[in-house]
């Protein structure tokens, strides 16, 4: 693919889906289309993570719920006591302004688990990461009084910006692309850069990248810090768009989910999360307008992770770009 | 004193099927090096397996336990055969995902033959609980525990007293210089995903009676052994026994004393904090399995 | 010359064993010094002891006036200390040119958030890098091959590339673990000629080496270790003739029969 025409095919991909809402009846299609988009921005994050920095991290949907929590809460208001005596009151929030508390709140435990990361190695951190998750989870449902625990969190407001508000699915919808695309650039930059070798580096040989002066912890941190806070993201514009959040949004079959987008996709490479996440954002439609149990489709996507696993082991993306090569 | 006593008996019983859990997974992991996600679903077939042989099919309580474990056993050594022996040299992650697909499908494949409804299973004891001054049990958590330390025991001396545990042991120690004195690296990754594959399963068919069956009990016990293996050590039988009954013991005491929504937190939490003091787990001796 | 790098007094213990006991040497700025031994004798175990790949249990180790105990390995590179690896250590997947460019990590000024909000010093620093990189293989003669990837190549050529990547680092002290182990007598013989080019760029190199014709050809000094021990330190000529080195390469046996 010649460097002139990258530009131009980016260019013509990025109108086309930018029409999408002028011509695409179907509401239904479009929420589709709207939950696959924020699913790939959480998958891009993990990518990130898993993919370029090597960390085998399955909890990564807890920074996509904390996110979600975080924003819905500060844009709702809450009360909570913290000490016997000591109740915290937070009055209710600009929803931009919630959305970026939600980020903050994401990046925030992506530091922990990047500190953690440092320490605690291979798999490990793999049950590290799945704990962390679940006692996340068991806290949201536990702590009623701050969550609701499993009775949810509801009438979240739409986010309302420069005098509009995006109710309803069109508007969501360029939301939802606008972040994909500017977390598409920001990793893009990233890769691209010094801190992407480093992470990289680190994640091929590590010895070897501490001896050219590779500090192991920072990179670390700065991969899942980064990663968190965009999957936060994703999460806070979860809770404002379906605007109902309940602790099943930590359940691990989304990690899962992630997880499968980024590796059917290609870990590691720029495309291959919207490749996984167009993919298995859209399966499940398809098998359902088959009228495939949910079961089923379950052992479908199980099984075909095994299959890519087996036969296309670095991911669609890179099996296509190879050919060309 | 005797509530305090009472939550002591209440976590032998899960301590001794934590253990048997723990030990299962810390030998697929001590020595394939595989995190495996499909171990809690050995355990819910384990359950479910019960349900079928005693509710089903009116087998004698007393023959589909051992049916069950068996039938457990079969399954592991069926799932390394078909899943992982062509990942033979693959890293972790590889494995990994494959273990994840294979978890999903297992799972799903439960719940579409047995629905979600959780299935209860009959036991052969006296339902009145045994009373021993201030405590009580029930006669169907003695048994839990009784054969829980006979599986224990008889688990130890396969390691520690075969021709096949000291070529298990020698694979964990030095996976080529194993294969080099003429052990079959192939075959012992079979028997060990059965071994510990049958401990899951029998995990799950001793408390399946004693709680219910559901599709997704697995997840759970699959947490519980992880949070083991990491208290116990990798590779160690005492490590995962010792790991059990203590999980057990914080479960029931925190649960009892502290706010019982986070008995299962418990776990988690544990893992995290020990983690993060001794990365590579509690009791971790990295030479030897056994 | 003034001592770049020292070490005192060194114990280091490994799987339960004493491998190093009591090691003291210098290394004199400009030089270069090789480090021979028997195999076994220590002489990796000593590489990782004073990069910070391993602690050592007793001792110092001093380099430009810094003592490096407790030190990060990477805060070390940062400090002028790189070191290559004994078995052949490149970024297998990517190409050679990256191989560099990771190399030139500490040479590099962007912040993670200058990168994230695309400022454009960033892009300009970027394509500075890169005919750096390109210097670097020049230097030692890969940059035909700048674009293949580093686990392609042939193995006297990742061997270069691995000593590329440590010179991008900019060092001050090169420290070189076996670097012609299995290379021919015309890869050698070139190497010992780029041996000299980086010695006249002010570099002081530290080098452990089996070869003992590279040895005796490149260094101002040698050092010999023997079971964890300096047995002998001394000109290129003095070391040759030592009784105690001979020993402890060929054995008790020989020594008397050379007398």
């Amino acid at each position: 693919m010649s460097e002139r025409a990258k530009p131009i095919l980016a260019a013509t991909w990025v109108g086309f889906l930018l029409s999408i809402p002028f011509w695409l009846d179907n509401p239904y299609l479009l929420h589709v289309l709207i939950v696959t988009g924020i699913f790939i921005i959480a998958a891009m994050s993990l990518n990130l993570l898993l993919g370029y920095a090597g960390q085998l991290s399955l909890g990564h949907v807890a920074f996509f719920g904390i996110g979600a929590y975080a924003s819905a809460l500060v844009s709702l208001g809450f009360k909570v006591t913290l000490f016997p005596d000591w109740v915290l009151v937070v009055e209710a929030k600009p929803v931009w302004l919630a959305m970026l508390a939600g980020m903050l709140a994401a990046g925030a435990s992506g530091w922990f688990i990047g500190r953690i990361a440092f320490k605690v190695r291979g798999a490990y951190f793999v049950i590290v990461s799945i704990s962390f998750v679940e006692v996340v989870r068991l806290v949201a449902v536990n702590w009623v009084e701050l969550t609701q625990g499993p009775m949810a969190l509801n009438n979240i407001p739409p986010l309302e910006a420069w005098g509009f508000t995006f109710l309803r699915k069109p508007a969501n919808y360029w939301l939802v692309l606008g972040v994909a695309i500017a977390s598409y650039v920001l990793i893009r930059r990233l890769v691209y850069s010094r801190a992407g070798r480093a992470m990289v580096a680190l994640a091929e040989n590590e010895p070897l990248a501490t001896s050219v002066g590779i500090d192991v912890t920072r990179y670390l941190v700065l991969a899942a810090v980064v990663s968190a806070t965009m999957a936060g993201a994703a999460g806070a514009l979860y809770a404002h768009y379906v605007r109902i959040v309940d602790p099943d949004v930590f359940l691990f079959i989304y990690t899962v989910t992630m997880v499968i987008m980024v590796i059917t996709g290609g870990k590691g490479t720029l495309a291959g999360p919207v490749v996984g996440g167009l993919i298995f954002g859209l399966l499940p439609e398809g098998l359902r307008a088959a009228a495939i149990a949910p079961e089923a489709q379950w052992i479908v996507y199980g099984v075909l992770m095994v299959l890519v696993v087996y036969f296309l082991p670095q991911g669609i993306v890179p099996a296509l770009t190879k050919g060309r090569g | 004193m005797d509530q305090l006593l009472q939550h002591g008996l209440n976590a032998l019983m899960l301590g001794g099927t934590y253990a048997l859990l723990g030990i299962g997974l810390t030998l697929i992991f001590g020595i394939m090096k595989v995190v495996n996600f499909t171990h809690g679903e050995l355990y819910a077939f384990g359950a479910y397996m019960m349900y079928a042989l005693v509710m089903l099919l009116g087998v004698s309580f007393f023959v589909a336990l051992p049916l069950a474990i068996a039938l457990g056993v079969a399954l592991g050594a069926l799932l390394e055969l078909v899943l992982l022996r062509r990942l033979r040299g693959a890293d972790i992650d590889t494995t990994m995902l494959v273990m994840i697909g294979a978890w999903i499908a297992l799972q799903n494949a439960e719940q579409l033959a047995w629905t979600g409804v959780a299935k209860s299973i009959s036991t052969p004891f006296p339902a009145a609980p045994l009373v021993i001054g201030p405590v009580s049990v029930a006669w169907n958590r003695v048994f839990v525990l009784v054969v829980a330390l006979i599986l224990i025991g008889v688990t130890y001396l396969l390691i520690n007293k075969t021709k096949l545990g000291r070529a298990m042991r020698a694979t964990f120690q030095d996976r080529d210089t194993a294969a080099l004195m003429g052990v079959r690296i192939g075959n012992i990754h079979t028997a060990t995903f059965a071994l510990g594959s049958g401990l899951a399963a029998a995990g799950g068919a001793l408390l399946g009676p004693v709680f219910v069956a559901y599709p997704s009990m697995g997840d759970l016990a699959a947490a519980k052994a992880f949070a083991v293996v990491i208290l116990g050590g990798l590779g160690s039988i005492p490590g995962a026994t010792l790991g059990g009954f203590i999980l057990a013991l914080v479960e029931e005491l925190g649960a009892g004393y502290v706010s019982s929504g986070y008995r299962d937190a418990m776990g988690f939490l544990l893992i995290i904090v020990i983690l993060l003091f001794r990365p590579t787990g509690l009791f971790a001796r990295k030479e030897r399995v056994g | 010359m003034s001592p770049i790098l020292r070490v005192e007094n060194l114990l280091v213990r490994f799987g339960g064993l004493a491998a190093i006991t009591d090691m003291s040497m210098e290394v004199r700025e400009g030089e270069v010094l090789s480090l021979i031994g028997p195999n076994g004798a220590g002489k990796t175990t000593a590489f990782n002891a004073i990069t910070g790949y391993l602690a050592a249990a007793k001792g110092d180790v001093i380099f430009l006036g810094k003592n490096l105990g407790g030190i990060k390995t990477s805060e070390i590179a940062a400090l002028g200390l790189v070191r290559t690896f004994q078995k052949t250590s490149v970024f297998g997947g990517r190409s050679a040119l990256d191989n560099v460019l990771i190399g030139l990590h500490l040479r590099a000024r962007q912040t993670p958030l200058a990168i994230l909000l695309g400022f454009p010093y960033v892009a300009r620093e970027e394509k500075h890098l890169e005919s750096e990189a390109e210097q670097v293989l020049r230097f030692v003669g890969l940059e035909r091959r700048k674009d293949e990837l580093a686990s392609a190549l042939p193995y006297g050529d990742q061997r270069l590339l691995e000593v590329a990547i440590a010179l991008a680092a900019k060092p001050k002290l090169l420290m070189l673990d076996e670097p012609v182990s299995g290379m021919n007598p015309s890869e050698t013989a070139s190497f010992m000629a780029k041996l000299a080019e980086i010695r006249a760029l002010g570099i002081t190199v530290l080098l452990v080496e089996h070869d003992m014709k590279m040895v005796m050809g490149v260094s101002d000094r040698v050092v010999c270790l023997s079971q964890g021990r300096i047995i002998a330190d001394g000109t290129p000529a003095q070391i040759q003739r030592d009784p105690e080195v001979i020993k402890a390469y060929l054995g008790e046996r020989y020594r008397r029969a050379v007398g």
